[in-house]
């Protein structure tokens, strides 16, 4: 009686020291028992058409294509409006990580905002996946090991519009810049390569963000006599920027070189004011099948066309999500190593792959705009005028300054 | 020849555009300044109607056929009856109480309509194209100004100073500027004071649709228009003086002047430069350049 007592305790308590170490792995594995996503973007300033509530809908997109959940555990995706305000972003960064256990941080629009999120992400050690921002110091300068670009940043449209503008004829330029982080980035990135081209920077002018007259601005260029404006900003800037140079007239006697243009800013402007404009852009819906097929499937839930910050947070999203599926863990440090390991192959990049510095590795886009005549259907604004591969895109190992990649 | 390192052409260029954007913030902040000079409502969803305004003209065009020049008719009408009912129902509860209560309804107004407007149409705007009786440039010899700016300034001058004539030139000005200073008494002449105040205040809001609709060909009628100026237009009324309608005038004029000098010289401070005027006159004269010390 008391040996099979014994047999029968000790088999009970081995039993139930094995299930609870079991059920304490299994909680160890996904934190909190839940996957969560948030985006933090401009939600209702300047460039909500570009990012915002779009965005967030994609990101629902790719958390649908996995079927809502990870190994039992659902995902959620959270949102917040930073105002294109940095400590609004860091702070709510900061509240998510340590309350709300948020695994993956996506930055939306606005570098400003993106790199005090990418510092946060840093300090509590989460994973920070900047979407919607351009500036290259989050993979150059500032680079760190929690933080990986997906999209696009100032050195590659530099190197694309850039050079295209300059090969074009444009060799002097006057900078119509926005005065934060991103627009100096983007002034800086292309003038090296203006420069490296070939041609001059006669001037600039900084104007402060989400102006609403920049027919002084435009002034200044005018009398300064370049060829080429170039505009170091983006979206609500950018449209007024366009508009009230077509109403100055100075459309007559310098080219304008958008330097970060969105498909919903063509839309907005009209092809008749933008037609024959060379932009720079990681993605484009009408570019092959596969993407129109998700563009048109987008379009179906917000009834615009998605903008390639829109297709980018999908992409991310996703990838992402494959990562937690295939280690079966959402721990930053694992999933990074995953992510840095595994290729990118998906409706917004193929063979993409995230590099030492945390960039995302992919080819890009340089396009011209349409004339209203050619364009066959709503949304159908651009020609692909030259695929710029992955290997030529981007800041060079040589070029680089972060120290995580040498 | 050069004024401070910058070409006398570039200069005057600036200066007109100065004036251009010196006769919106007039008319915006005149709007502004017969509500709270007359009423004592801080108003902040004046921005919203102006946005509201410049949206009417839009839709006028695009599902209506109602061309521009109807629209700074209709416009007005729409967004003034808009006003009077706001007024009558939500504004005339509030008037016993403490004015903080009329400022925050108006501006939960205004984040409502802009919400509502962004919902529907997204941040990016839309197109307005200008009259074609205004289309065009004129070459100045300095710059080449637009047909349509020069008249902006023309239409802006001629609201601003009929308002002022009918406010303190006219019976009907006179008997409004004696109801809201003293309403018991002039209600016990007979004068019906309430709907002097709904029909006041339909009137303000009837000047900030002209406004949007005068904007509406030059920045992109977006959702945001009106939150991206209402903060400059209320220091332009606290400079000039919150209850005087001349004052605001003027001091729109100037301060658009001022503003096209910053962003020659400084442009970083442009959006600020205001905002510095207004704390040295706040200091210097509290009660604005040409109000008057309650």
């Amino acid at each position: 009686m008391i040996f099979k007592f014994n047999k029968l305790s000790a088999a009970c308590a081995i039993a139930a020291t094995t299930l609870m170490g079991a059920v304490g792995a299994a909680q160890a594995q996904f934190s909190g028992d839940v996957i969560k996503v948030g985006l933090i973007t401009d939600m209702s300033g300047l460039y909500a058409d570009i990012d915002g509530p779009g965005g967030v809908e994609a990101i629902r997109m790719a958390v649908a294509d996995l079927g809502g959940a990870i190994a039992g555990k659902k995902i959620e995706v959270l949102y917040a409006d930073h105002q294109n305000k940095a400590d609004v972003a860091a702070a709510k960064a900061r509240e998510w990580f340590d309350t709300q256990g948020v695994d993956l941080l996506i930055g939306g629009s606005n570098s400003g905002t993106s790199l005090a999120m990418a510092k946060v992400a840093e300090e509590k050690k989460k994973v920070f996946i900047s979407v919607g921002a351009a500036t290259s110091a989050l993979t150059n300068e500032q680079c760190n090991p929690y933080t990986i670009h997906w999209a696009y940043d100032t050195v590659a449209l530099a190197k694309g519009t850039g050079n295209a503008v300059v090969k074009a004829g444009g060799k002097n330029w006057y900078f119509l810049t926005a005065d934060y982080a991103f627009g100096a980035a983007l002034q800086n990135d292309t003038t090296t390569v203006v420069k490296a081209a070939g041609g001059n920077v006669v001037g600039s002018v900084k104007h402060p963000l989400s102006a609403s007259d920049f027919s002084s601005f435009l002034l200044q260029a005018q009398s300064s006599k370049a060829d080429i404006l170039g505009l170091a900003n983006a979206g609500g800037d950018t449209i007024n920027s366009i508009k009230a140079a077509a109403e100055f007239g100075i459309t007559k006697t310098m080219k304008l070189a958008g330097l970060l243009v969105f498909i919903s800013d063509i839309h907005a402007l009209g092809l008749k004011t933008t037609q024959g404009m060379y932009l720079t852009d990681s993605w484009y819906w009408n570019r092959d099948a596969e993407t129109r097929a998700w563009g048109r499937k987008y379009f179906e839930k917000m009834k615009r066309m998605p903008t390639s910050v829109q297709a980018g947070d999908y992409s991310a999203a996703y990838n992402y999500l494959q990562a937690v599926k295939a280690i079966g863990t959402d721990d930053a440090d694992k999933t990074l190593a995953q992510l840095k390991k595994a290729k990118v192959n998906d409706i917004f990049a193929k063979g993409g792959f995230v590099r030492g510095d945390g960039r995302m590795v992919h080819d890009m886009y340089l396009m011209q705009v349409k004339s209203p005549d050619k364009s066959t259907e709503p949304w159908d604004y651009y020609n692909v005028v030259q695929t710029i591969k992955g290997e030529d895109a981007w800041t060079t190992k040589a070029d680089s300054k972060c120290a995580l990649w040498k | 020849m050069d004024i401070f390192g910058i070409p006398l052409q570039a200069f005057l260029g600036q200066l007109l555009l100065g004036l251009v954007n010196g006769s919106f913030y007039a008319m915006l902040s005149l709007g502004l300044a017969v509500i709270f000079g007359l009423l004592g409502i801080v108003n902040f969803a004046h921005g919203a109607l102006y946005m509201i305004g410049a949206y009417v003209a839009w839709i006028g065009l695009e599902f209506f056929g109602i061309n521009y020049w109807l629209a700074l008719i209709v416009s007005p009408l729409v967004v003034g009856a808009l006003g009077v009912v706001v007024e009558r129902t939500l504004l005339k509860p509030l008037y016993k109480l403490d004015p903080l209560y009329g400022l925050l309804l108006t501006f939960g107004l205004a984040l409502i309509a802009e919400g509502l407007f962004r919902e529907q149409f997204g941040v990016s705007g839309q197109q307005y194209n200008v009259p074609e009786l205004l289309q065009g440039a004129t070459d100045l010899g300095f710059m080449i100004l637009p047909n349509y700016r020069a008249w902006v300034v023309f239409a802006s001058l001629v609201v601003c100073l009929s308002t002022w004539f009918v406010i303190e030139k006219t019976r009907l000005g006179s008997y409004l500027r004696a109801g809201t200073e003293n309403p018991a008494l002039v209600q016990a002449f007979g004068i019906n004071v309430p709907l002097m105040v709904m029909l006041t205040y339909g009137a303000g809001a009837g000047l900030a649709a002209i406004a949007g609709v005068l904007a509406a060909p030059v920045i992109q009628v977006t959702p945001l228009m009106g939150s991206n100026l209402i903060i400059v237009v209320f220091a332009v009324v606290v400079i000039g003086g919150m209850g005087s309608i001349l004052g605001s005038i003027i001091t729109g004029l100037s301060l658009g002047l001022v503003e096209g000098l910053t962003k020659v010289f400084y442009p970083e401070a442009s959006s600020i430069v205001v905002f510095v005027i207004m704390a040295i006159v706040l200091i210097v004269r509290p009660a604005g350049l040409f109000g008057k010390e309650k």
